[in-house]
């Protein structure tokens, strides 16, 4: 049922137009003063706020500033028995949908309401349209309507029914363990245990332990039997984080759990054999690693049978109103509040941000963005301070200066449809040396549109 | 068995009392009885505007629903209105016990027509059977012509039917039903 909110400082008014709307099949609340209103309209939602001019305390347009203030996008009504040009004048200039004199003509009040109203359900119908779609931008937890996450998502469902090896490769929060959980929830083994192990936090002894298991008495402080992660995740998956960062020796171990698929706990002599799947994920650069001779090359292959790489969130930007969007479902619901949508202002700040800590990132902005809004939107004030001050983007300085020139030319290009003129002129060069440069870089313009 | 009652408020016309009553038993099936007149409500009339206000002839007129009585409608010759609106046809409160219909915006002559008794009689029925439909807790029917619709003018009156959808018929039967023989 649509509710309605009549705020006015007189009784007599507030019972008989709640009478009258009430005939008219509404749910209505009716208080005596803006900040009774106010503080309504943050607990519940209403189609419409009727809102008398004239109050003590705070009369109708401070409450209408008020509500746009809090970024609450109920329409509002203001009503009066004193309506002059510059009231009416200054009621729509503050945004009030309509401005009417007491006492109305019935039809014309009721025709306002309802034109509001049918125009909200329009509004929630295309929520509802919106959210079908985004169903499938999504791969269980994972979101993402850019063609590289749509690559990915495709990537998920044809390694998922294989028994092969997969390796995640991507920068840290972009969803690496997640990918992991999806291919293990796709696979015939999604009965079968899923069990993670941060590699890289632990020395290689512990590694080991935490890998293989030990028996009671295997070293010091062994006092019991305890089964390893390779146990555990038998007839289901492993999924090993942070690969790049384990020691020679647990790479050895692992090649040989590979090749073999058979172990031994620590300090044991049974031979044990398991049906694990292995999925490894880091956010280093393995092949940089295997050729500066830091991880084994065998161990590289027996890992790099299939690969999928994260995209970092800086790459797939279109995703980012999406992502938003679920992570407001999200906290909406932990947080108990109605954060409904987020303000352009604050959209742009957070499309134009180069997110280094990737979707993570992301979602712990909008985990803050949550509890400290007030009203139903997300404005600019709510975003952490970090994201206020602008940052340029990183340099990537991995790469050579050659290198450099020739993605900067590429990007201008893409960002100018290939117009070589514009492009040279952004550049600062004339357009021979772009030619000459595209030349020599072997850009072709349709290089732009990668 | 309980009534529905029919309070004259100052002198109405005898035939107008008789097709409301027969009309109100047909739609309601359950007996309409006339009460004897009572003076015109000067105790509501509001001076600035020059009308009466409906919310307390509502208020009063329930004092005269008698102990068989169902629901009280009380007709009145004289202008309504509510502090929020211009007019009103009639006014009762959802689920109350009293309704209240006005003629005066019903006749013809308001519009500077030649009076009509016919078509009186026929808004009339309708904007009895309308408000009392309110006492029984109908809310206004999106069907233009369901008797519950919304009319914000006498033309609307005119346009929809003197009975409710089949819908709001079954409601309101319910209701009266749970009314008439609690469980």
């Amino acid at each position: 049922m649509d509710r309605i909110l009549v705020v006015d400082d007189e009784e007599i008014m507030r019972e008989s137009l709640t009478d009258w709307l009430k005939e008219d099949g509404y749910e209505v609340l009716a208080v005596e003063d803006g900040f009774k209103a106010l503080e309504a309209i943050q607990k519940q939602t209403f189609s419409v706020m009727l809102v008398d001019l004239k109050m003590p305390k705070m009369d109708g347009l401070e409450v209408l500033r008020e509500v746009k203030r809090l970024g609450i996008e109920t329409p509002v009504i203001i009503i009066t028995a004193y309506a002059t040009v510059d009231t009416a004048v200054a009621a729509m200039k503050e945004g009030a949908y309509d401005y009417i004199i007491k006492p109305f003509n019935p039809e014309e009040l009721g025709l306002a309401i309802k034109k509001i109203i049918e125009h909200q359900h329009l509004k929630k119908e295309n929520i509802l349209l919106r959210k079908e779609l985004s169903k499938r931008y999504q791969f269980q937890d994972i979101i993402g309507k850019s063609p590289k996450m749509q690559a990915v998502f495709e990537l998920i469902r044809t390694v998922a029914p294989t028994k092969s090896t997969v390796l995640i490769q991507g920068e840290s929060g972009t969803g690496k363990e997640m990918v992991a959980r999806a291919i293990h929830e796709a696979s015939l083994r999604k009965d079968g245990p899923f069990i993670a192990l941060a590699c890289g936090a632990l020395p290689e002894t512990l590694l080991e332990a935490e890998l293989f298991g030990h028996e009671k008495g295997a070293f010091t402080g062994a006092n019991f039997q305890k089964k390893g992660k390779l146990e555990l995740a038998d007839g289901g998956t492993l999924f090993l984080d942070e690969i790049g960062d384990i020691s020679p020796k647990s790479q050895v171990d692992l090649l040989r759990f590979l090749q073999e698929r058979e172990f031994r706990r620590l300090g044991g002599t049974e031979t044990i054999k398991v049906d694990v799947r292995i999925i490894a994920a880091t956010n280093k650069n393995l092949l940089k690693l295997v050729e500066q001779g830091k991880f084994r090359d065998d161990l590289y292959y027996r890992l790099n049978v299939i690969t999928i790489t994260l995209p970092p969130l800086r790459e797939r930007k279109e995703d980012i109103p999406l992502l938003i969007t679920h992570f407001l479902e999200k906290y909406n619901i932990e947080t108990g509040k109605r954060i409904e949508k987020i303000s352009e202002a604050a959209m742009n700040i957070l499309m134009d941000y180069h997110w280094p800590g990737n979707v993570r990132e992301l979602e712990n902005t909008i985990e803050h963005a949550v509890v400290v809004s007030e009203g139903n939107t997300i404005m600019p004030n709510s975003l952490p301070d970090f994201l206020k001050k602008k940052e340029p983007t990183p340099i990537d300085t991995s790469k050579s200066l050659e290198e450099m020139e020739k993605q900067h030319i590429i990007q201008v290009l893409k960002e100018q449809q290939g117009n070589i003129s514009r492009a040279a002129e952004i550049l600062g060069i004339n357009r021979v040396t772009l030619y000459r440069k595209m030349k020599e870089y072997d850009i072709k313009i349709e290089d732009s549109d990668k | 068995m309980k009534s529905i009652y029919i309070l004259p408020l100052g002198e109405i016309a005898p035939e107008i009392l008789t097709a409301i009553k027969t009309e109100l038993t047909n739609v309601f099936q359950v007996p309409t009885k006339i009460l004897m007149p009572v003076a015109n409500p000067s105790y509501a009339f509001e001076p600035k505007r020059c009308q009466y206000y409906s919310s307390k002839i509502l208020k009063a007129i329930s004092q005269y629903l008698p102990h068989d009585g169902l629901r009280v409608l009380g007709i009145t010759e004289v202008d309504l209105c509510t502090p929020v609106l211009t007019f009103v046809f009639g006014e009762a409160l959802l689920d109350g016990v009293a309704a209240v219909i006005s003629l005066a915006r019903l006749r013809q002559e308001f519009y500077q027509l030649p009076a009509n008794m016919a078509i009186l009689i026929n808004r009339a029925v309708k904007e009895a059977i309308h408000e009392l439909g309110h006492t029984f807790g109908l809310v206004h029917c999106n069907d233009s012509q369901c008797v519950i619709s919304f009319s914000p003018n006498v033309l609307s009156v005119d346009h929809k039917g003197s009975n409710f959808c089949p819908l709001c018929q079954e409601i309101l039967t319910n209701r009266i039903v749970e009314m008439i023989e609690p469980k």
